[in-house]
């Protein structure tokens, strides 16, 4: 059988201004004339991309930030053209970046039904046709007729993916849409998900989840520096990312000293001393071999983060009196029984600090931690808490060494 | 769904052509994009629809007293009130649809981020919403018409105004394309389109005829404006606009060049909307 996406020699670049707006004024352009060759960074999102897909073929496309993804997502979906190489399709695709594309405030939820349904390819007797089954996937019967905006950002999203998930293409391409709504609603879309899949449909999903991408995806493709490093099997490809994420800079050559008090020699996060960890349970344990130069009051601050937002911190001086060392080398061993996390990426930060006073040292946005939880349940992944308000249990284990 | 074995190819080559058969297969979307605007337009307006009627009477009447009370501005021995709402109810649709079509493509940047549909239907939607309005007006043109018991000329009726209309659609298409595509690269459109439909407003023939102007060489440069044939064939049934067939034929032509013009360059850009939106 002839495959239904045939991605040839795709590659893409983008010209980035170094001012920084991507659009010009009349006044650059102007100037532009007398100054010709302004400086343009070339930025090769994505260099050389190539593979196939059949039909009922369910891929997961797997990569770090900026790895190529979103914009092979957007060339597939034809909001931006490649610069080079060509993609022959059999069939209508159609394309998830975003739930909701086209909602419009001051419209109903009915009207808005009609008008993203339209925008996501549907025609209007389609739309009639599935009409009851998207309101009810929705939960929102009783709000079809109030404008969205009185809406609760649940209920919009719920709307909206009940929109989506009712569309019928031979191709379904989904960007990380799933990385938002309530527990409950999360489960109900991956099995409507799986149900695509499951339906001989082909879907081409990206994201961050990887155990739901094991759950939809039979095979994937792993991007780096907008390259294929990997395609196969989902669990050969998911075990290439894990293991090449391994291989980055140790944690302890990442630490910014403030104070030359202490010297940190090792940290090693589970057993590990580079900076990606990848937890599959709730205890962190962080070992941190220092040498102290002189007498010094020390404690260890972690912040656990999600998209810039402390969710939750460990700081062991807030409860008990602040510990002060004497000069030499130690062994320090902390455990952490973090709370249920939903899977997902998170940065750790380590503060080496002076309580109360000043840091000797930290080491920031440089750990990244996976969570692998079956279970997408959690009341902390909410980005507006601020960092501190869970406060973290934990035992300390200390030895001198020297 | 219906399109089974539908082959298609993404690639780096666009084609500039108008490609009808994927518009007629999203001729829906025209219809949702202005079903929508017109809905929110109107909507948390206490007067809602009335403001439709109101805008052009409003506007009438004061262009009646200060141009033709006031300033004695000659209109060809129709009533004043007339000429000017003939001029008027063409040019409000054209500046109606420019505006919002020039800004179209940057309110709707987030939808233009996000999915794919031919580019084309934002501004022709915004044209589609102006014609609203512009049916709603011409209505009550028509009473004026008759409460001034114009004497109109039925068989020039039926043969000038198709033609005035046509002209004023393919020459708003044409402007509103163009500039809709270069606001998205040119931000600073946003500020050019107001001032440039002001000046624009005072060289065509909306308020005073084309005729009260001597001077051949500024008729050349005031033909070009695609609104000046538009307007002139739809007042004829009216009155004798003492027009040149000339003239005529440069604005006519140039309402064509228009169009031709800025789909063309419309579809020359669209393709990077999404970079640069």
């Amino acid at each position: 059988m002839k495959p239904i996406l045939q991605i040839q020699n795709i590659s893409k670049l983008f010209q980035l201004h170094h001012r920084g707006l991507p659009y010009l004024s009349l006044r650059d352009r102007i100037a532009g004339v007398f100054r010709k060759g302004e400086e343009l960074e070339e930025f090769w999102a994505l260099k050389d991309v190539s593979f196939s897909v059949e039909p009922g073929e369910s891929v997961g496309i797997i990569g770090r930030n900026g790895a190529g993804k979103s914009t092979l997502l957007k060339i597939l979906s034809r909001i931006t053209p490649p610069t080079k190489g060509r993609i022959v399709v059999q069939g209508r695709i159609a394309s998830l970046l975003e739930v909701g594309t086209g909602f419009h405030q001051e419209l109903s939820g009915r009207e808005n039904i009609y008008m993203n349904g339209s925008i996501l390819g549907m025609k209007k007797w389609e739309i009639n046709k599935r009409f009851d089954e998207i309101v009810d996937f929705a939960g929102v019967d009783k709000f079809l007729d109030t404008p969205l905006k009185h809406y609760s950002s649940g209920m919009q999203l719920r709307l909206a993916f009940a929109v989506a998930a009712h569309l019928e293409p031979e191709i379904l391409v989904i960007d990380e849409v799933l990385a938002v709504g309530d527990s409950e609603f999360q489960k109900k879309c991956l099995r409507k998900m799986e149900d695509v899949s499951g339906q001989g449909r082909t879907v081409l999903f990206v994201s961050h989840n990887l155990p739901s991408l094991k759950a939809i995806c039979r095979t994937g493709v792993l991007l780096q520096e907008g390259r294929v490093v990997k395609q196969g099997s989902i669990d050969e490809v998911i075990d290439e990312y894990n293991s090449f994420h391994r291989e980055f800079e140790s944690i302890a050559s990442s630490i910014h000293y403030y104070q030359q008090v202490i010297q940190v020699r090792d940290v090693r996060i589970n057993d590990s001393s580079n900076n990606s960890v990848v937890m599959e349970d709730e205890t962190l344990r962080i070992a941190l071999d220092i040498e102290f130069m002189k007498r010094t009051p020390f404690e260890l601050d972690v912040h656990l983060k999600q998209q810039e937002a402390p969710i939750a911190s460990y700081a062991n001086f807030v409860s008990k009196d602040v510990r002060v060392f004497e000069a030499g080398s130690y062994r320090m061993e902390y455990v952490m029984n973090l709370p249920k996390l939903r899977s997902g990426k998170y940065k750790l930060d380590l503060f080496f600090t002076e309580p109360f006073a000043s840091w000797f040292a930290v080491s920031e946005n440089i750990i990244d931690v996976e969570v692998i939880n079956g279970d997408h349940h959690t009341f902390l992944n909410n980005p507006s808490l601020k960092w501190g308000s869970v406060l973290l249990n934990g035992t300390v284990d200390i030895r001198k060494v020297i | 769904m219906q399109e089974q074995q539908n082959e298609y190819i993404i690639s780096s080559d666009q084609s500039v052509a108008l490609n009808l058969k994927e518009l007629w297969t999203y001729r829906e979307l025209f219809y949702f994009f202005t079903w929508r605007d017109v809905k929110v337009k109107y909507k948390q307006t206490a007067l809602g629809v009335i403001w439709v009627v109101l805008q052009p009477v409003l506007t009438v009447a004061i262009f009646t007293f200060f141009f033709g009370r006031a300033l004695q501005v000659p209109s060809g021995g129709l009533p004043y009130t007339i000429f000017v709402f003939s001029g008027l109810l063409l040019w409000n649709f054209f500046s109606a649809s420019v505006n919002a079509a020039g800004n179209s493509m940057i309110t709707n940047a987030p939808i233009i981020k996000k999915i794919y549909f031919p580019r084309i239907i934002i501004p022709v939607a915004s044209l589609l919403v102006s014609g609203v309005d512009f049916l709603i007006a011409f209505v009550v043109y028509l009473v004026a018409l008759f409460y001034y018991h114009v004497h109109i000329d039925v068989l020039l009726m039926i043969i000038y105004w198709p033609i005035a209309v046509f002209l004023l659609l393919i020459g708003t298409m044409g402007i509103s394309c163009w500039l809709a595509a270069l606001s998205v690269k040119y931000r600073d459109f946003r500020y050019v389109i107001p001032f440039g439909l002001q000046i624009a407003l005072f060289m065509s023939p909306v308020i005073y005829p084309a005729s009260i102007i001597h001077y051949r060489w500024i008729n050349y440069v005031l033909a070009l404006n695609p609104m000046y044939a538009a307007i002139n064939f739809f007042r004829m049934p009216l009155m004798d606009a003492g027009t040149d067939l000339v003239l005529m034929t440069i604005s006519c032509v140039s309402t064509v060049l228009f169009m031709i013009a800025g789909v063309f360059y419309f579809k020359k850009t669209e393709a990077f909307f999404a970079d640069i939106a």
